[in-house]
């Protein structure tokens, strides 16, 4: 089921980047993520799966507090990235966000410009002293997101003209223009066809070079094509987590079995 | 009362067509059944549809030729009758109209006194202007009469009854014969195979259609009775004067200035300051509701902000110059007793007044038309935001409100042809007079509240004084149709944007 051999050497030796303690999630009075406990690498994908509803989007969206969005969302226990409680009262969420990227299920372009798109993150941080620092920021966002020659002869031109494909990378580059260290993907490519979707997850891949990916996904197919490590979710319990082969080939739980059999959907 | 016997029988004949239609109804559906032998699977429709069809054909082609025939009557029957009245019958000053306005009173009176029992229909039928003080006997039945009725009217009037009652006959007869011929068709074509269901389908595809054009019509018609006026306006004033001069004093020597500028520029100068208070304010309370407020207080705030909507604005206009002129007076004017201690202003009524009182009566159209807009945005592009680590502001300033902002020009436009088009608040909190001045302290006029002086005057209809109204009206018009125009095409555009 793996064809990259390559990736699965340099996993090992990275560093925890995000560990979750005991992590419950309330909606009101709805439970929906219940006593999850995991370690995600650096410079690693690990793919979130599991049937529809179990959890994976809200314990996703616990990493960069994008949860505090949600009035009735409650989060309890402990996220830390690289030891620091992302939950701790003296970090600031907004400077939360700009160091763990996201990039949602589906591709929401700014009606802007593309360049403005890359642009907005680090404008808002300002990262760059001058137009062209600024300029030199996107084009590289751009290039590492795959999209910098199709763009950019129209890099004035509304990213909202793009096609579904190109504003998914168009919003990768958005994310990875603010320098994150954790790449967070909400089902990236669920809106893209199938050309689209492999220029994405070949994207993912490169991207592992840098950053911690962390990826939504409910297609197993993908999630073993893209991670090296793999967490199972199920009616909010984390059910099994390990390397992405083992979950695959010899799962321990069987309701892991079951779903990648395709008996729990 | 008079009108007793007129409506009467026109509205039993209705309820007449509608019992057949409702019998129509039934037949037809149970005759759908039988012809089904019972199982409604085997009918081509649903058996309502045939009662519906059926219901259709009674009552629709009779109702239609109902209404053509009440229109069309009275005008057979008065020009029949107008031929009766000798030119000579109508005394200096008068009008073959107002004669003929006499004859129908009179006309009305002897049925009204009929129904009254005061004379039998034969004493009705003889009467004679030799031997009855027709008048003083119609005023005992509660109809006064203006003046003594001749032999000529009475004649009219009483050709006028009798027409008017054949006519009634006819149209009874007429109708209650549609009604029965539409059901017999319809009962005639219910068979198992009658495509009962298509018909109703087209017949309601004809409703809807009939209304749509209902709507263009009226505005059409409205436009030409304008454009007619005005062009007679035109015909006796130079359209140089009235597009280009610079004063507006009419007066009855015939030789009135009657330039739109002044006017115009009174309506610009307010509906400015009224957008410069509504937008703001109507703008910031939308973002707040639509951004921050939670559900209750969403719950709580928006039906108050739109229950101010729904003031009349005249309880505006007096808010104007009961609380806010008198109150600008004290802050600008009043010289050492005032706040300000300067001495600006001298009359309640002046532009500022007016605009300040009319943006407030704006700030919910903005505001919830604004709300609408900016809730249109999706969620996804302010989470796109926050997930790049905008705080909440900024997402509204960068992404938000620009998204919105095309939408959101539009109900500001939406909202200027609505200042632009204000009578009310004019009339009282900004004055009367037309001047051309940059001071918002002054008092000045607009378009619209000039168009209800002209009107409401006692001069002549044909006089320019008065036709300018239409040519202002048409203006007025031509000005808020092209507003709302570039408001639609705008709010359209930014509509498809997320589609
Ligand atoms: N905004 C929300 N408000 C209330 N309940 C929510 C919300 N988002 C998700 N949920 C609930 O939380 C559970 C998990 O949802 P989610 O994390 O979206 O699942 P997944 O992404 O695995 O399909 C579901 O039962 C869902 O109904
Ligand atoms: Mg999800």
């Amino acid at each position: 089921m793996k064809d990259n051999v390559i990736s699965e050497m340099d996993v090992t030796t990275d560093k925890i980047k995000i560990s979750a303690n005991n992590v419950q999630v309330y909606y009101g009075e709805n439970q929906a993520i219940k006593d999850v406990s995991v370690e995600i690498q650096d410079k690693t994908v690990t793919a979130f799966i599991g049937p529809s509803g179990c959890g994976k989007s809200t314990f996703l969206r616990c990493i960069n507090r994008m949860n505090d969005t949600i009035d009735i969302c409650r989060v309890q226990g402990d996220i830390m990235i690289d030891g620091e409680d992302i939950y701790d009262s003296n970090v600031d969420p907004v400077q939360l966000r700009a160091k763990v990227g996201m990039v949602f299920q589906k591709p929401n372009p700014f009606p802007k410009s593309i360049y403005d798109n890359v642009a907005y993150g680090p404008r808002i941080h300002g990262l760059s002293r001058n137009k062209a620092e600024l300029d030199d920021i996107v084009e590289r966002a751009l290039k590492r997101a795959a999209i910098w020659n199709e763009v950019k002869d129209r890099l004035n031109a509304p990213g909202t003209g793009l096609s579904g494909g190109q504003q998914q990378r168009l919003c990768i580059a958005r994310a990875i223009a603010t320098e994150p260290e954790v790449l967070l993907m909400d089902e990236p490519c669920s809106a893209l066809d199938p050309i689209a979707t492999a220029q994405v997850e070949e994207l993912i891949d490169e991207l592992r070079q840098n950053y911690a990916v962390v990826i939504v996904t409910h297609s197993m197919q993908q999630a073993a094509r893209v991670s090296q490590k793999t967490a199972f979710f199920h009616l909010g319990n984390l059910v099994e987590y390990g390397e992405t082969d083992k979950i695959f080939t010899a799962p321990e739980d069987p309701r892991t079995e079951s779903y990648i059999t395709g008996r729990i959907g | 009362m008079g009108n007793f016997l007129n409506v009467a029988p026109t509205t039993l004949l209705v309820i007449v067509v509608l019992i057949l239609t409702a019998l129509a109804f039934f037949m037809a559906r149970n005759r759908a059944m039988a012809a089904a032998s019972g199982d409604a699977r085997k009918l081509h429709s649903l058996p309502n549809y045939y009662g519906y069809n059926a219901a259709m054909m009674t009552a629709i082609p009779a109702l239609f030729v109902l209404a053509i025939w009440l229109f069309v009557q009275p005008m057979l029957i008065q020009n029949s009758v107008i031929s009766l009245i000798p030119q000579a019958a109508v005394s200096e000053g008068s009008s073959v109209n107002l004669v003929m306005s006499d004859v129908r009173r009179v006309a009305n009176g002897l049925t009204t006194a009929v129904d009254a029992g005061a004379l039998t229909a034969d004493a009705a039928r003889d009467i004679s202007t030799a031997n009855t003080d027709i008048r003083s006997l119609l005023a005992e039945s509660g109809v006064a009469l203006g003046s003594e009725v001749t032999a000529e009217v009475l004649n009219a009037a009483q050709r006028y009854r009798s027409m008017q009652a054949t006519g009634q006959w006819l149209m009874t007869a007429a109708i209650c014969a549609i009604s029965l011929i539409g059901l017999f068709i319809a009962m005639r074509a219910t068979t198992a195979t009658f495509r009962a269901r298509n018909l109703v389908e087209r017949f309601m595809l004809a409703l809807l259609m009939i209304a749509a054009s209902l709507a263009i019509l009226t505005t059409v018609g409205i436009v030409f009775s304008m454009l007619f006026e005005s062009i007679n306006f035109f015909s006796l004033h130079p359209w140089q004067d009235f597009f280009l001069g610079d004063k507006w004093s009419p007066n009855f020597r015939g030789d009135s200035d009657l330039s739109i500028l002044p006017l115009l520029w009174g309506t610009i100068y307010i509906s400015i300051i009224a957008l410069l208070v509504a937008v703001p304010i109507g703008l910031f309370a939308a973002i707040y509701l639509s951004e921050y407020a939670n559900s209750k207080v969403r719950a709580v705030a928006k039906p108050l902000l739109e229950i101010l909507a729904g003031i009349p604005t005249i309880v505006y206009g007096l808010f104007a110059l009961l609380t806010v002129g008198p109150f600008l007076v004290d802050l600008f004017g009043r010289g050492e007793n005032g706040i300000l201690g300067v001495d600006w202003m001298s009359g309640a009524t002046s532009v500022l007044t007016a605009g300040l009182v009319m943006g407030i009566m704006l700030i919910p159209f903005v505001s919830s038309l604004s709300d609408d807009i900016i809730n249109a945005v999706p969620q996804s592009m302010r989470d796109g935001s926050f997930g790049l680590g905008a705080t909440h502001s900024e997402t509204i300033r960068q992404v938000v409100i620009p998204a919105a902002l095309p939408g959101i020009v539009g109900a500001i436009l939406l909202a200027a042809s609505r200042a632009i088009g204000e009578t009310m608040i004019v009339v009282l909190g900004a004055g009367a007079i037309a001047r051309i001045s940059a001071n918002p302290l002054e008092a000045m006029t607009t378009i619209t509240t000039r168009i209800v002086s002209q009107l409401t005057g006692d001069t002549d209809f044909a006089s320019p004084e008065t036709l300018v109204a239409f040519a202002l009206g048409l203006t007025l018009f031509v000005l808020t149709l092209g507003l709302n125009v570039v408001a639609l095409y705008i709010v359209r555009k930014y509509r498809e944007q997320y589609e």
